[in-house]
Formats: C-alpha cells, structure tokens, sequence
C-alpha cells in the first residue's frame, strides 16, 4: 500500500454482517437452499460457457475491459470532473455523497422537495449498499422494488442473496406462496407456472408505474465525456421507471465512470454474456440529463464514495473496482454454491464480496467480520477465470489474510494460529529441524492409527474439523529426506529397488 | 538432464512413496536426479493464510538451494504455483528482486516430462481403472491442461475414466478446511461421489493434498477406493509393476 496522509474513510450500511464459518455452517443445513443454489448456478454456468465459447476475442475482450476501466481509476478525479459538466449542462443536477448517510440524506431530501411518499426503484446495488429503502422508511416514504427478484425478496422481507439473481435462494412453490400473501387482492389459486408469477407481479406493478412521481435507479455505466447514464437489464420494468415519473434519481458509485460511448462497445459484450448468458440483454437505456417533452423532467445522480477511495488506495486491492456486477464470480464459486449468499453477510457475497466488503468497510471496527471474509474461499482460481475484467480475486484475498494477520501482530497475546505458524517457520528454516520434526510427526501419529493405518475422528479444533469428515493418514516412519540419505549415500544405483506386486488398493492412501 | 527435485515439505514428510517415484521415473527417462537436502518448505501454507513475513525467510531459502539448476521439478501444482505466481509479489514485498529468478525454472511434472523432457509415453504399465482429478493450481494457476491426462493415455493397461464435475475444487484449499471445515465437507461430499460414479479403483492428481482430502473422505466411507500421486503411477512398469516400495 502507497503512502498516504490518513487512510480515506470507511463505507457503511450492508456490508456488515456476521462473521462467515458459522453463517455458512448455518446455510449448509437448508438442504432446499443448496438444491435451489445448485440447479440456479448450474444453469446460468452453462449458459454463460456457450455464448463466451461463440466469441474468437474473448480474452482480448477481458484485456480491453481491464484496461479501460485501470485508465477510468487512473484519470478518476478528472472523469468525475468531466461526467459533473456534462451532465450539469444537459439538464441534471450533480450531487456528492461521502457516505452511507450523506447519500441517504441526500436522496431522501429530492423525494421530499418532490413532494412524493412513494417512490419506485429500478433494482441497483449501490442503493442496496447504502440502505436506501430502510433510510426512506424511516423518512415515511415506501420505496417498491419493480426488479421481479427485488420485489420477491423485498416482499419475502428477505434479503438478497445474489448480485444478478437476488432472490436465488427461492424457488417457484416459495414465490408463490409470498405473493399470496403479501400483494393484495392476487388470486388466492395461483399456481406456481412462471408466467403466472409473472403475470400476478405485473399486474401489482402496473398500478405502482402509473401512480409513481418519482424513481430511484443506479447506473451499470456513466459516460464522461457526454454525461449520459446507463442502465442494462432484462424486465423492462427499469425503463418503465426511468421515463415515467416526473423526477428520477440515479445512486452511482464514482467507479462506475467509462470515458467515452466508444468503450461501451466492449462492456456491452462482457456484460451480458458474464451476467446472464445471453448476447445482448433484452433492455438497455440511456439518459442525458433532460429533454423536454420526453421523460423525467427533474434528473439528479448522486455520486457515492461510501469507502470506494479507500478501496482506489490499496495498489493491489483497487482491482476490485473494477467490477461490473455480473456475478459471474458467484456463479463458478463451488464456496458460494454451497452456502450461498447471506453467509457473506454483504449485498455483495460472493468472491468479488469477500474482497470488496472488507476493502469497503476495512479492519477497524468490524474487524471480526472482515477477517474472516478472505478466509471463505479456497483460492480455486475459478472466479479469475471467468471474470470479464480480470479481477484477480486470489491475489487480493491472499493480500488481504496478509493485512488481517498484521492488523493482529500489534496484540499483546498471540493466537494459536500465531504460535502454529511462527513454530512452523522455525522447523522450516533448517533442514535437520525439519528432519527431526517429521520424526516427532511419526510417533505422534502413528498410535492414532489403528490397524487400518489412517486416522478417524479425533476431538480438539483444528484436526478435530479435519478428521469429522475424512481419515489423515499416518505420518510414516522414514521421509523421502532420510530415504534419501540412506540410499544415495553411495550415488545412484544402477537398479531400483524391486517392490512386492500389485498390492491392494483398497486403503484410500497411496501404497 | 541434471534435474533437481523440489519434493515440497508435505510429500517429503507424509508422502515420501511419491518422491521415490518421481526419481525412479525420470532416473528411466535417462535423467540425472539430484535432491538437494538443504531445502525444505517453498512457504505456501504461510503465504497463504497471510503471513507473508514469515513466507520469505523460506523463498530466500528456495532460491539459495535451487538457483543453480537449470530445471527444478516438483510433483505438486500447487507448490510450483507458489513458486512461480507468487514469488514475484513475494519479492515486492521483500524488497529483493533474486526472490522471482528462479521462478520460470520450476515445473510441474507433468509439465517437465512434456515441456522440457518431450515425452508423453514414459513407458508405463498400470492395468487398473482410473479417473484424474485436475487440482486447482495446475489447472487454473499453472494451466497445465491435458498435460496429465497425455501422459495417462499412454499409459498401458490403464482405463481412464471421466470424472464429472472434474474442475471444481475438491474443497481442501489448505487452511480453508480448517477455517470453513463444513463448507469443506459439502465440497468434498460432492468430490467423492464423482469419484465414486466412475467406478474407478483409483483417483490420481498431481497434488497430495488434495488428494489427502479426497482420499480422506473415500476412506472414512469405507469406499475401497484409493487414491495416488500421478507420480507413482507414470513410474510403474512391466518389470515393475505398481508400486515404489525401498
């Protein structure tokens, strides 16, 4: 990490949730969430292989996407500069928001000088992340989701579990019977067929659209040199919010910046076929500021920081900002598959959640939560392959283990893990240490071996864990070093030794 | 070729049966073999549960012990990847460029039989049903490809089996299966059912921790299925058919 004059400030609102193992540990036991995860992901997996498999250039296409957006961090504060004229010009009015709270206000004042109580919101993560729909309750305004997947989890008062698909985690016999419950006046037999959910929401919808003064949207993209907004999605109920009501609001983190129309050639590639699996998405609208006698005519975006410059500080981190939104990462994440999206207590779970959430937030006073968010991956590799922007989430998660073990160094008392690894070192850095500690592992494993010559289940933390599931072998009485030693003394030998035939393979360890 | 053996500290310590083997397949192959006993660990464990402090006294150690050879092999994707991924970003934060040098020297063995030894049948002799499981560093880390599955073809007498699901991790992840030990567990559920669709005798991998992992699960279900460094089974011949045993 560069030099800075105090680091830039912490992000707030839904990035803060319980420390990862033991929500994971309870999203494992609902076997109808893992079976729903299961099937959702696998299905979008393979939609997503066969449109990324159609294109020559796709890798050219992840590199084109990286860079331009390294160039959009690079040149950042002078975009920003550029996107405020532009769209300050066109009409809009341009508002900055430090934070959670000063967004929140901020938002909350326009729908108040619209003289509104209801607003629609076009699905958007930045309004996710700062809580915007709690924040407008408690101003007295209702805020409605118009996204199927955000009206279902916000119906459910649920929360969402996914980037793409937030209400992932349910299945059709679940929606059916929230909609029964929750929109009023729907027939009391709808069946659980999609188009009848569809159709039930559409209808409850339709009311909201004509009635509405005001929406609340995010941005997938904001193009600096034209001031123009976009929005990408699949529904239409976007668009109908965008040009209906009479004021819209746009929540736009600052990286969400392109320099020109030009570089949307490349993300309106990636995206889709990222995201959804498809070609082109079915809806993609553009807004520049006002024009009369078309749309809105009262046009706000309130850029937010909320942590991002905190994020734009850490040279290896940064990469995260990068993001599109695609989750493409949760997608391949065998960690995520199994335990979904609220373990990762963030409306950004996931891979690309267990860096941005505590990159955003940082180690300070959640420490015990955003520590344990870069352990909660196995470093597979497969989030950075499919990327569309080359993220490379391995690097910044072990980058992050490496930040979350000093923040803990300054501690009076260290932890186990501490001692384990500084005593781990010790036997690493001289060979006849080593030697000598693979003898010690041989007498310390080899009683616990039984006839069968693996180890089961034992009691204690760490190899209680291991050996709940899976046998540990036994550490055998001669290492290779010794074996070495013993037979090279004299050089090679001309034959090697002749070992007894074909023994069983029936241990489940190697001969 | 003088070829210096990089056995990684876990296959020294637990799995010494795979070093033997990776010497008696490339000493066939007409190589000169040659372990140097001053190295111990490439700092992986440390690297990767974030103490990376503690990670570059043991990659200064690396570099002192191979940077004379001209080939390093080690039998595990895993520890070459640490090797040749992270040593560069190890030596950024060290401070000391030597750190990355030796990097681009170090392979994988399925890599060096045909990268650098250009051979895909090593003579081997293994009459059983097989399936290979591509570990996550040399799949996605190293992109060692089919480079494995190349060499199991010539393999004579070998079934090779497909694995479904093959390039999903295993769950082990090092410390993740102890940090996340019942995320670890599912993984590993799914794993061993693959395994045990194929009807294989024997899952075979190019890491043992991995195969630590799944052969942990497999044995705790009483399976009968085995597993075993690809090592051991390129090293098996006629004359001597599987097996390693000093």
């Amino acid at each position: 990490m560069s030099t800075f004059l105090g680091m830039p400030p912490v992000g707030q609102g839904h990035l803060h949730g319980r420390p990862f193992p033991g929500e994971a540990r309870k999203a494992l036991s609902n076997d109808q969430q893992r079976a729903n995860l299961r099937k959702a992901t696998g299905t979008i997996r393979g939609k997503r292989a066969a449109v990324v498999g159609e294109l020559d250039d796709w890798e050219q296409l992840r590199l084109a996407g990286a860079a331009i957006k390294d160039q959009v961090l690079y040149d950042l504060p002078a975009l920003l500069d550029q996107f405020e004229a532009a769209f300050t010009a066109a009409g809009g009015v341009v508002h900055w928001a430090r934070d959670a709270d000063e967004a929140g206000r901020i938002v909350t004042g326009l729908v108040q000088d619209a003289g509104a109580k209801h607003v629609l919101k076009v699905k958007s993560m930045a309004t996710q992340e700062i809580e915007l729909n709690e924040v407008l309750e408690a101003a007295g305004i209702t805020a409605r989701e118009t996204d199927l997947a955000e009206l279902i989890v916000q119906l459910g008062h649920d929360q969402p579990s996914h980037i793409l698909v937030p209400a992932i985690h349910r299945n059709r016999a679940e929606i059916r019977e929230i909609f029964k419950r929750e929109i009023p006046g729907v027939d009391p037999s709808l069946s659980d067929r999609p188009a009848d959910l569809a159709g039930a929401a559409r209808t409850y919808l339709r009311e909201q659209f004509l009635d509405a003064t005001v929406a609340i949207s995010g941005a997938n993209f904001a193009i600096a040199d034209t001031g123009t907004l976009c929005v990408v999605e699949s529904e239409g109920n976007g668009r109908m919010c965008l040009t209906l009501p009479k004021t819209l609001i746009s929540v736009v983190g600052i990286e969400k910046l392109l320099p020109t129309w030009q570089d949307l050639e490349v993300f309106l590639q990636l995206l889709p076929r990222s995201s959804t699996g498809e070609r082109m998405n079915p809806y993609t609208s553009f807004w520049t500021g006002v024009t009369e006698g078309d749309g809105p005519s009262d046009v706000h975006v309130v850029l937010i920081d909320n942590g991002r410059t905190r994020v734009l500080a850490d040279e290896i981190g940064r990469q995260a900002l990068r993001c599109i939104r695609c989750s493409a990462c949760l997608n391949v994440c065998p960690v995520y598959e199994r335990v979904g999206g609220h373990a990762y207590g963030s409306v950004y779970p996931g891979p690309i959640g267990a860096i941005l959430s505590p990159m955003l937030t940082g180690f300070g006073a959640h420490a015990d939560v955003n520590t344990t968010l870069p352990y909660a991956s196995t470093l597979c590799g497969a989030c950075f392959e499919a990327c569309p922007v080359r993220i490379d989430i391995p690097e910044v998660l072990v980058h992050l283990r490496a930040a979350a073990v000093d923040a803990k160094r300054e501690k009076k008392v260290p932890t186990a893990e501490q001692l384990a690894m500084k005593a781990l070192g010790w036997v690493f850095e001289k060979p006849s240490r080593l030697a000598a500690a693979q003898k010690a592992g041989w007498a310390g494993s080899a009683p616990l071996g039984g006839k069968r010559g693996r180890i089961g289940a034992l009691p204690g933390p760490v190899i209680g864990g291991w050996t709940s599931a899976r046998d540990a072998p036994v550490v055998p009485k001669q290492s290779f070093r010794a074996w070495w030693k013993k037979s090279r003394r004299a050089g090679p030998p001309t034959t090697t030794p002749s070992p007894p035939p074909d023994p069983e393979l029936t241990t489940g360890e190697p001969s | 070729m003088r070829v210096a053996l990089f056995l990684t500290c876990f296959n020294d310590t637990v799995f010494p049966e795979t070093g033997k083997a990776v010497v008696r397949l490339l000493e066939r192959l007409g190589h000169t073999v040659e372990f140097p006993l001053a190295q111990t660990c490439c700092g992986q464990m440390h690297f990767n549960t974030g103490y990376q402090r503690e990670a570059i006294p043991l990659a200064r150690n690396f570099v002192d012990v191979f940077g004379e050879y001209d080939a390093v092999v080690a039998p595990s994707g895993s520890c070459a990847g640490m090797v040749r991924h992270f040593y560069p970003r190890l030596a950024e934060v060290a401070g000391d460029p030597s750190l990355s040098s030796v990097g681009p020297r170090v392979y994988e063995l399925s890599e060096f039989l045909i990268d650098v030894a250009k051979v895909e049948d090593v003579g081997a002799y293994f009459p059983h049903r097989v399936t290979y499981h591509p570990t996550c560093h040399s799949l996605r880390m190293l992109h060692v490809d089919d480079k494995p599955l190349r060499l199991l073809r010539n393999v004579r007498g070998l079934e090779l089996l497909e694995l479904s699901g093959a390039e999903e991790c295993c769950g082990f992840g090092g410390t993740f299966a102890v940090k996340n030990a019942e995320t670890s567990t599912a993984m590993l559920a799914d794993k061993v059912r693959h395994v045990l669709d194929t009807g294989a005798e024997v899952c075979t991998a190019g890491d043992n921790s991995c195969l630590m992992h799944i052969g942990g699960g497999l044995s705790r279900l009483r399976t009968g299925v085995g597993t075993l460094h690809l090592a051991e089974i390129l090293a098996s011949t006629e004359d001597d058919p599987y097996g390693v045993h000093s």
